[in-house]
């Protein structure tokens, strides 16, 4: 339970309704630091709703999520921007659906990633138009830690290449390349083994491993492909109908009751008393 | 690629009649140019089929022309006909590799253009007044071109300036005009109220109007698409009613005439001792002023092409760029996307109000008609037709549609074949729109529609137009 103990992220009483329909209704967890966590459920179950929480997309109805730095500084994630969300907090996300910048290189897509750092060593573009100060060299390092992720992920060969070019697999790659070129403490990842073959998959598994042990990232990942949750995650929440059903660790969730049931359905004989509960 | 197609052109003419016989679907191609024939009579019995003439009793008459009906829906059934033919005869051929931009021992279209087109060019436009001097033989002479040269220059500035907005940062702005007007106000009503340079109110237009593109963006930014296109359209439309019934500032439809002309640095253009000509003795020309205007515009003209260069280079393009690729994956990556927008807009903007006070110093008189929406449409269809993003594209777009037209008038040959009567300067619209269809054919993202990567790692590799997206907003 070491998630509790120093939680990067710590979510509480969350809640997100949409009109009459409550998506997420009342939801704790925490995410421990340095640790991976796999928020799964069955489909509709609120797991992208919450990560839209998380990240800025939504306002929540209700609840608070704190998000906690290394230093001790604390970030209210429900009161942030998007894109300070990003840039102060440091969360970085990928989406279920991939989205690229896929007009732009491989390279460029990686850039566009330390927007902000560059920004500031352009001096807010005054100086950079002039050719003033330190861009040149600010966009040299930016371009070797392009370099370093484009290694790790194995498409170095391709960084001049439009990233629509790239195949569906290296895509996914490249876009949690992407969001760690933004060097962020929580990094969200938004079902990330989707589409992928089953070496594609163990290779995500090998570099989500690398993040978490090489860059300190804390990783929050929403999946359904059970190989990469059980194999890499030390922590696992279970969400159905917007609400949480299990907490624990890989092997306790595996033998929770209501997560099976939530899966796979209730037994024959149980139909009897499940109907009774609800009245049928 | 286009010499290539040329090439295979007459070779494919000549095999039609053999080899393309057995392939082509009589029937199909029959059908179809029965079709279009007759949707050619439907069109042409209203606008063809009867002329009015007066009669000997000033009554009126009308004279049936079915022949010439006839001949027109022959024509296009003969046409579609032809076009059938050749169209199956090229999807018999092999597709021609289109490995381009994977292939690396051949330069990307963009790089070839660019290798050669690209010094031609400036080289054309910087020697332009030496060359017109020459070749029309005379200061005098040479007016009409280099005043056609600065016309030119001042759309090719424009059509940059709304690049920035449109190509890059993909924010579909049909108000343009705007910040053009308020570039050309700014310096009109400066100089002609508090009597300021031209050189001192360049600058002080130019953020007057980036400041009404921010203006105009704040409200405007959470629009996206067709909804942001009519708001820019209204606010451009806002903007000349405005200049028409403030009257008291703008001294309204009138305009406001004998603003200052422009001087060499302070040194007016006239005979005086003091004049341009007398200090550098030279005689004095009217043609002096006219040619430093057009340095003035090319100057102009390639600063706004080198700031936006070096500013796709610059975080702040390439967050144009993504933003017009994926607006809320730029979000997620922490980038402000409503200040990038607006640095986009007022950038753009700048630009235009840098052109508008030039535009007004030329003229010496401004009013509210020089700024309509149709100045908005022509900037933005020399971008879109220069291909959305490509600077060279936007200049050769630019040449097309405002020199295109103009060199029309010039085309006395065409006298000789149709006789006396034919004036090809009252087909200019119809051939330009003839032009724009074609385009549209065959070039559909522009004249250079491929992207130039902003960084590169080992090799630049041109991205194909297909894979960079348009923008939503």
């Amino acid at each position: 339970m070491r998630w509790l103990a120093d939680p990067v992220l710590e979510v509480e009483h969350l809640t997100m309704r949409f009109g009459g329909l409550v998506a997420v209704g009342d939801l704790s967890f925490q995410a421990g630091r340095r640790e991976i966590t796999a928020i799964i459920g069955p489909n509709g179950a609120g797991k992208t709703t919450v990560f839209n929480c998380i990240t800025g997309f939504y306002k929540p109805t209700e609840g608070m999520m704190t998000l906690r730095q290394e230093d001790g500084s604390e970030y209210l994630l429900e009161r942030l921007p998007g894109h300070r969300i990003a840039w102060k907090a440091r969360v970085a996300r990928t989406f279920q659906n991939i989205r690229l910048f896929s007009g732009m290189t491989v390279l460029e897509n990686l850039l566009v990633a330390q927007h902000n750092p560059l920004m500031i060593a352009s001096g807010f573009t005054f100086l950079g138009v002039l050719g003033i100060g330190g861009y040149a060299e600010a966009e040299r390092s930016a371009v070797a830690k392009a370099t370093h992720w484009l290694e790790k992920i194995n498409l170095i060969d391709r960084a001049d290449d439009p990233a629509g070019d790239l195949p569906y697999g290296a895509q996914r790659r490249l876009e949690i390349a992407r969001a760690m070129c933004t060097d962020p403490i929580l990094l969200c990842l938004d079902e990330p083994a989707a589409g992928l073959n089953p070496r594609e998959s163990t290779e995500l598994n090998r570099l989500l491993l690398s993040i978490r042990e090489e860059h300190g990232t804390s990783i929050l990942l929403i999946e359904h492909d059970m190989s990469v949750v059980m194999e890499i995650s030390d922590h696992v929440v279970v969400l159905d109908y917007g609400t949480k059903i299990s907490d624990g660790t890989p092997q306790e969730v595996r033998n929770d009751q209501r997560v099976v049931a939530a899966y796979l359905g209730v037994e024959d004989e149980e139909v009897a008393v499940v109907e009774a509960e609800v009245g049928v | 690629m286009d010499g290539q197609h040329a090439a295979t052109l007459p070779a494919s003419v000549a095999g039609r009649t053999t080899a393309v016989r057995g392939r082509v679907d009589l029937g199909a191609a029959l059908k179809q140019a029965g079709l279009a024939a007759l949707i050619a009579f439907g069109l042409s019995v209203p606008i063809l089929a009867f002329r009015t003439d007066q009669g000997p009793a000033n009554e009126l008459i009308l004279r049936p022309r079915w022949g010439l009906v006839a001949l027109v829906c022959a024509l296009v059934f003969a046409t579609r006909l032809f076009v059938h033919a050749f169209a199956s005869h090229r999807r018999t051929r092999p597709a021609r590799p289109q490995a381009l931009a994977t292939d690396p021992s051949q330069l990307s279209t963009v790089q070839r253009i660019g290798k050669l087109g690209l010094p031609a060019f400036l080289g054309i436009a910087l020697t332009f007044p030496i060359i017109v001097y020459f070749t029309q033989g005379g200061l005098s002479e040479s007016r009409y071109w280099v005043d056609l040269g600065i016309l030119i220059l001042t759309y090719v500035m424009l059509g940059w300036g709304l690049n920035i907005v449109v190509g890059l940062a993909g924010l579909l702005d049909l108000g343009y005009v705007a910040f053009y007007a308020v570039g050309a106000y700014a310096y009109a009503l400066l100089a002609t109220t508090y009597g300021l340079s031209f050189w001192i109110c360049l600058p002080v237009a130019g953020i007057l109007a980036a400041f009404w593109g921010v203006l105009l963006g704040f409200p405007v930014l959470r629009l996206r698409g067709d909804y942001l296109a009519i708001v820019t359209l209204a606010f451009g439309e806002i903007i000349r009613l405005v200049l028409i019934n403030w009257v008291d500032l703008t001294n309204g439809g009138a305009g406001i005439s004998s603003i200052p002309r422009v001087t060499f640095f302070g040194i007016p253009f006239n005979s005086d001792e003091g004049g341009f000509a007398s200090l550098f003795g030279l005689q004095f020309h009217p043609m002096h002023r006219i040619i430093f205007l057009y340095y003035l515009i090319l100057v102009l003209a390639l600063i706004t092409n080198f700031v936006t260069m070096r500013l796709r280079r610059l975080p702040v393009g390439r967050a144009w760029e993504a933003l017009r690729e994926d607006e809320i994956a730029c979000r997620s990556l922490g980038i402000n996307t409503v200040n990038t927008k607006l640095t986009a807009f007022a950038i753009g903007a700048m630009f235009g109000g840098f052109a508008g006070s030039f535009f007004a110093v030329r003229q010496g008189f401004v009013s509210p008609e020089s700024f309509n929406f149709l100045e908005s449409a022509i900037i933005l269809a020399i971008v879109v037709l220069g291909g959305m993003g490509s600077q060279f594209g936007v200049a050769i777009a630019a040449v097309a549609l405002i020199g295109g037209p103009e060199l029309l008038r010039n085309l006395d040959f065409l006298k000789r074949i149709f006789g006396e009567g034919f004036d090809p300067a009252e087909y200019r619209l119809l051939l330009f729109g003839l032009g724009m269809v074609a385009m549209m054919v065959w070039r559909p993202r522009g004249l250079i529609a491929q992207r130039e990567p902003s960084v590169v790692l080992k090799e630049s590799k041109g991205i194909s137009a297909a894979l960079v997206k348009e923008g939503h907003g």
